[in-house]
C-alpha cells in the first residue's frame, strides 16, 4: 500500500503547525508569546506556497478520498489568505480585549485546516469530518470572550444550531449511502447513472445535504442564528467566520452538486432557485433595519450567501456549469477581500467593552480619518457591486452566468436585492462623511491599517483590471 | 416464529420500554439511567445484526462515555427534577401526539400491509461488519478520515478546557497574560 | 458468528443471574431489623447534611470530556489490534499518528491544570 500525501500537503502543514504551536505555546515563557501568531502566519504562508505549486496538478489521492484540481487550489488560496488576514485582524484586537491566549491562533489553524479539506473532499465522509473540524474551533472562538455574556450566548447558539445542522447533514449522507451504497461522489454518480440507486432517497439525501450546509452558510430560512452569533462573537472572529466558514461550506456543496447530483437537477434546481432569491431579498431587507454594524454586516453576509447560491442554480446544466463555477469562485474571492477590509475597519473603530459598534458611532469618522473613510466607501461600493470596484465585476460575471442559464427572474431578483442593499451600505458612508459625531478615537495599529489599505487597494486596482483574477477563476475548473 | 424472531421481539420491546421510561421520567437522573439501558439494548440488537463492532462502540462510547457526560451535565446544572404543570407545552404535546399517531400508522402500514414480514428478516451482513473487516477498511481506505477524527477530538478538548477555565473569571478584563499555574 | 461470542453471552447471563440471586438469597434468609439510622443515606460514616442534589463542580465535566477522548481512542485501538499483524508497520505509523494527536490533548490538559483539583 503506497500513500500519496501530496493532495493534502497544505492541510498537513497547517494541521501540523497547529499541533506544534499548541504544545509550544504551553511551554514557552510569556515574553515569547508573540511568536505564536508569527509562526501561525508563517505556516499559512508555507501552505500557500505549496498550494499554489499545485496549480494545474490534477490528482486524486488517499483512496480517492480527496482530489485536487484548480478549483480546490483557488478555493484553498482564498482560505489561506483569509487565515493570514484573520491573524492580522486579531493580533491587536485580542490583546486589547484581554483574550490574548495562544489557543486563539491554534484553533484558527485547526479551522483553516478543515476548510482546506472541504474544498478537496471527494467523499462525503471527508465532507462531514472537514466540516466538523472547521466548525468545532469556531464554536470555541465564538465563546472566546468569556465571561462576556453575549459571547457565551453566541457560542451556545452557534454550537446548538451547528450540531443540529451537522446532524441533518449526516442524515443526508446516511440516506445517500443507503440509496447508492457509496459515500464517494463518483460512486454516487455511477450508482445513479447505472440505475441501481433508489432515486427518491437520493433526492431526499441531496436535499438534506443542502439544508445542512445552508444552515452553516446562513441561507434564509436557516439564517436565524447568524446575526446573534456575529454580534456576540469577538469581532476578529466574526470577520474570519463571515468569510471562511461560509465560503468553505459553499465550496464543498458546489463540488458535491456539480460532480454527483446532476441527475437530480430536475428536482432540486427550483429549490436552489427559491433559496437564492429568498436569501438575497430577506438578507438585504433585514439589513436595513440594523443599528449595530456587526448585525448589519451579518445580514449583508446572509445576502451575499444568496448571491453565491445563484451560481448553484444551473448545477445540472453541463453547458454553462463551468462559467457558473468560475463566477461563483471569483465572487467568493471578491467578497473575501472586501469583507476583510470592512471588518478591519469595524475592529479599528470598536472601543473598549463593545462600544463603538453602532452605526451612529461612525458619524464624522470619515472627516477626521479621511483614508479610513475612503477605504470604507470602497468596500461598501464593492459590496453593492458598483464600478470601478472589484465587486462590480463579481456581480457582473455572476449575473451573466445566471442569464446564460436562462434564469431571468432570478437575475432580476438579484438586481432588485442589490438596489435595496445600496441603501444600507451607503448609509454607513453617509454617516461617516456627512454627520457630526462624538469623538471616537480610531485604533491605530500597523497590521490593521495594512489590512485595510491592502484590501482597499486590491478592490480598487483589481476592479480596474479584473482580467487576470477572473482568468484564474475561469481556469479553476472542477474535475468532473 | 423461530428463535431469532423471539429474541428480536424481546429486545425490541425492551428498547421501546426503556425509551418510554426515559421520556416519561420526571427525574433527569433516572431518565439518563433508562437511556443507558436503552443504549445497551440497541447495542445487543446491533449484535444480532452481525455488527459486533458497532455494538461494542455503542456500549463503550454511548452507554459509557457519553452517558457519563450526560450525568455530569445534569448534576452540573442541578436540573434533576422537572417542574410539574408546564402550561405552554400543552398544545405542542397534543400536536406531537397527533403526529406520532400518524407516524405509527404509516410505519405499521408499510411493515404489516405493504411489505409484510420484511421487518422480521434483517439483512444479514455476514463478514461485512466484523471487527477485522472494519480494521482493514479503517487502516487502508479510511485512513484520512481516521486521522481527521483525532484532530477534531483534540480541538474539542482544547475548546472544553478554554471554555471552562474557572479562575479566569476573576481576572477577566485585565491583561491577557497566560495563566502559568 | 454468534457462536464466537457465546462466552461473552454466558458471562453476561451469569453476571445478571448473580446480581439477582445474591440479593434474593439475602432477602429470603437474612434477618430484618429496621432502625432510623439504617434508612439514612450513607455518607462514609458522616452525618448527612443538605439535599442530595447539590450542583457539582464544572471540573467533573472536564474529567468526563477527557474520558470521552480516550474512550474513543480505545474504540479505534480494538480493530487496529485485531488487524495489526496483517497490516504491519504502516498501521503502526497510522495509529502512532493518531495517538500522538490525542496525547497532545493530554499534555495540553495536564499543563493547563485541567486535571488538578484545587
Amino acid at each position: 500500500m503506497t500513500l500519496d500525501f501530496t493532495p493534502i500537503l497544505p492541510f498537513m502543514i497547517v494541521a501540523g503547525a497547529a499541533l506544534a504551536l499548541l504544545v509550544l505555546d504551553l511551554f514557552w515563557p510569556v515574553r515569547l508569546k508573540w511568536l505564536t501568531p508569527l509562526l501561525a502566519a508563517a505556516s499559512l504562508l508555507a501552505a500557500l506556497v505549496v498550494e499554489l505549486g499545485q496549480a494545474n496538478y490534477l490528482r486524486a489521492g488517499l483512496s480517492n478520498m480527496v482530489i485536487i484540481d484548480n478549483f480546490s487550489v483557488f478555493a484553498n488560496a482564498i482560505f489561506i489568505c483569509s487565515g493570514i488576514a484573520a491573524i492580522a485582524l486579531a493580533y491587536d484586537y485580542i490583546q486589547r480585549t484581554g483574550i490574548n491566549h495562544g489557543e486563539y491562533y491554534v484553533l484558527m489553524l485547526f479551522s483553516i485546516s478543515g476548510m482546506l479539506l472541504m474544498s478537496t473532499a471527494a467523499d462525503l465522509i471527508i465532507v462531514f469530518l472537514a466540516l466538523e473540524l472547521l466548525s468545532v474551533p469556531l464554536y470555541v472562538l465564538t465563546g472566546f470572550a468569556r465571561p462576556r455574556l453575549d459571547s457565551e450566548e453566541a457560542a451556545l447558539k452557534y454550537f446548538l444550531l451547528g450540531a443540529f445542522s451537522s446532524g441533518v447533514l449526516l442524515y443526508g449522507i446516511a440516506l445517500l449511502y443507503g440509496a447508492t451504497s457509496y459515500t464517494s461522489l463518483h460512486g454516487i454518480l455511477s450508482a445513479v447513472s447505472r440505475g441501481t440507486a433508489d432515486m427518491p432517497l437520493v433526492v431526499v439525501g441531496a436535499a438534506f445535504l443542502l439544508v445542512g450546509v445552508a444552515f452553516k452558510g446562513g441561507v434564509v430560512p436557516f439564517h436565524m442564528w447568524a446575526p446573534d452569533v456575529y454580534q456576540g462573537a469577538p469581532t476578529s472572529v466574526t470577520g474570519f467566520m463571515s468569510v471562511g466558514a461560509k465560503a468553505a461550506g459553499f465550496v464543498a456543496l458546489l463540488r458535491i452538486f456539480v460532480v454527483a447530483f446532476p441527475p437530480v437537477a430536475v428536482e432540486l434546481t427550483s429549490v436552489m432557485n427559491f433559496l437564492a432569491s429568498l436569501t438575497m431579498l430577506i438578507g438585504n431587507i433585514a439589513a436595513i433595519g440594523q443599528r449595530n454594524i456587526k448585525r448589519m454586516l451579518a445580514y449583508s453576509g446572509i445576502a451575499q450567501a444568496g448571491y453565491m447560491l445563484m451560481a448553484f442554480v444551473p448545477f445540472g446544466n453541463k453547458a454553462i456549469i463551468n462559467d457558473s463555477v468560475a463566477s461563483m469562485i471569483f465572487y467568493l474571492a471578491v467578497y473575501a477581500i472586501a469583507s476583510f477590509g470592512a471588518w478591519a475597519v469595524v475592529v479599528a473603530v470598536e472601543q473598549a467593552e463593545g462600544r463603538g459598534l453602532d452605526i451612529d458611532d461612525y458619524a464624522g469618522l470619515g472627516r477626521r480619518y479621511p483614508l479610513l473613510g475612503v477605504a470604507m466607501l470602497i468596500f461598501m461600493l464593492s459590496f453593492i457591486g458598483l464600478p470601478p470596484t472589484l465587486g462590480f465585476w463579481g456581480k457582473f460575471y455572476l449575473f451573466r452566468s445566471v442569464i446564460e442559464g436562462n434564469y431571468i427572474v432570478l437575475a432580476l431578483v438579484g438586481m432588485l436585492a442589490s438596489l435595496i442593499s445600496a441603501y444600507y451600505y451607503l448609509r454607513v458612508v453617509v454617516m461617516m462623511f456627512l454627520h457630526d459625531g462624538a469623538n471616537i478615537t480610531v485604533r491605530r495599529n500597523w497590521l490593521l491599517s495594512g489590512l485595510v489599505g491592502v484590501s482597499a487597494l486590491a478592490v480598487l486596482l483589481l476592479g480596474l483590471m479584473p482580467g487576470p483574477l477572473f482568468q484564474m477563476a475561469a481556469d479553476a475548473l472542477l474535475r468532473l | 416464529m423461530n428463535l431469532d424472531t423471539v429474541f428480536f421481539l424481546i429486545l425490541a420491546a425492551a428498547a421501546v420500554i426503556t425509551a418510554a421510561g426515559m421520556l416519561l421520567n420526571r427525574n433527569a437522573i433516572y431518565a439518563a439511567l433508562f437511556l443507558i439501558l436503552n443504549f445497551a439494548t440497541v447495542g445487543i440488537i446491533y449484535f444480532t445484526l452481525s455488527a459486533p463492532f458497532v455494538a461494542l462502540t455503542q456500549v463503550t462510547v454511548y452507554a459509557g462515555a457519553i452517558m457519563v457526560l450526560f450525568l455530569f451535565v445534569i448534576m452540573l446544572l442541578g436540573a434533576e427534577k422537572l417542574p410539574y404543570g408546564e402550561g405552554s407545552l400543552r398544545t405542542q404535546r397534543l400536536v406531537a401526539i397527533g403526529l406520532a399517531v400518524v407516524l405509527l400508522v404509516e410505519a405499521g402500514y408499510f411493515m404489516l400491509v405493504k411489505q409484510p414480514g420484511l421487518f422480521l428478516n434483517p439483512a444479514q451482513a455476514g463478514e461485512f461488519g466484523t471487527v477485522e473487516q472494519i480494521g482493514r477498511a479503517l487502516f487502508n481506505i479510511y485512513i484520512l478520515p481516521f486521522e481527521i477524527t483525532s484532530l477534531i477530538l483534540l480541538a474539542a478538548v482544547v475548546g472544553a478546557i478554554m471554555l471552562t477555565r474557572i479562575e479566569k473569571i476573576q481576572r477577566a478584563g485585565q491583561t491577557g497574560g497566560e495563566e502559568q499555574r | 458468528m454468534v457462536n464466537e461470542f457465546l462466552p461473552i453471552g454466558v458471562l453476561i447471563i451469569l453476571a445478571v443471574a448473580l446480581a439477582i440471586v445474591v440479593p434474593t438469597l439475602g432477602y429470603l434468609f437474612g434477618p430484618r431489623r429496621y432502625v432510623p439510622a439504617k434508612s439514612r443515606p450513607y455518607e462514609s460514616g458522616m452525618t448527612p447534611f443538605g439535599p442530595g442534589t447539590r450542583r457539582v463542580s464544572v471540573r467533573y465535566y472536564m474529567i468526563a470530556v477527557l474520558f470521552i477522548l480516550f474512550d474513543v481512542e480505545v474504540v479505534f485501538f480494538l480493530p487496529w489490534a485485531v488487524v495489526f499483524k496483517e497490516l504491519g508497520v504502516p498501521a503502526l505509523i497510522e495509529m502512532g499518528l493518531f495517538a500522538l494527536v490525542v496525547v497532545v490533548g493530554l499534555v495540553y490538559a495536564w499543563k493547563k491544570g485541567a486535571l488538578e483539583w484545587e
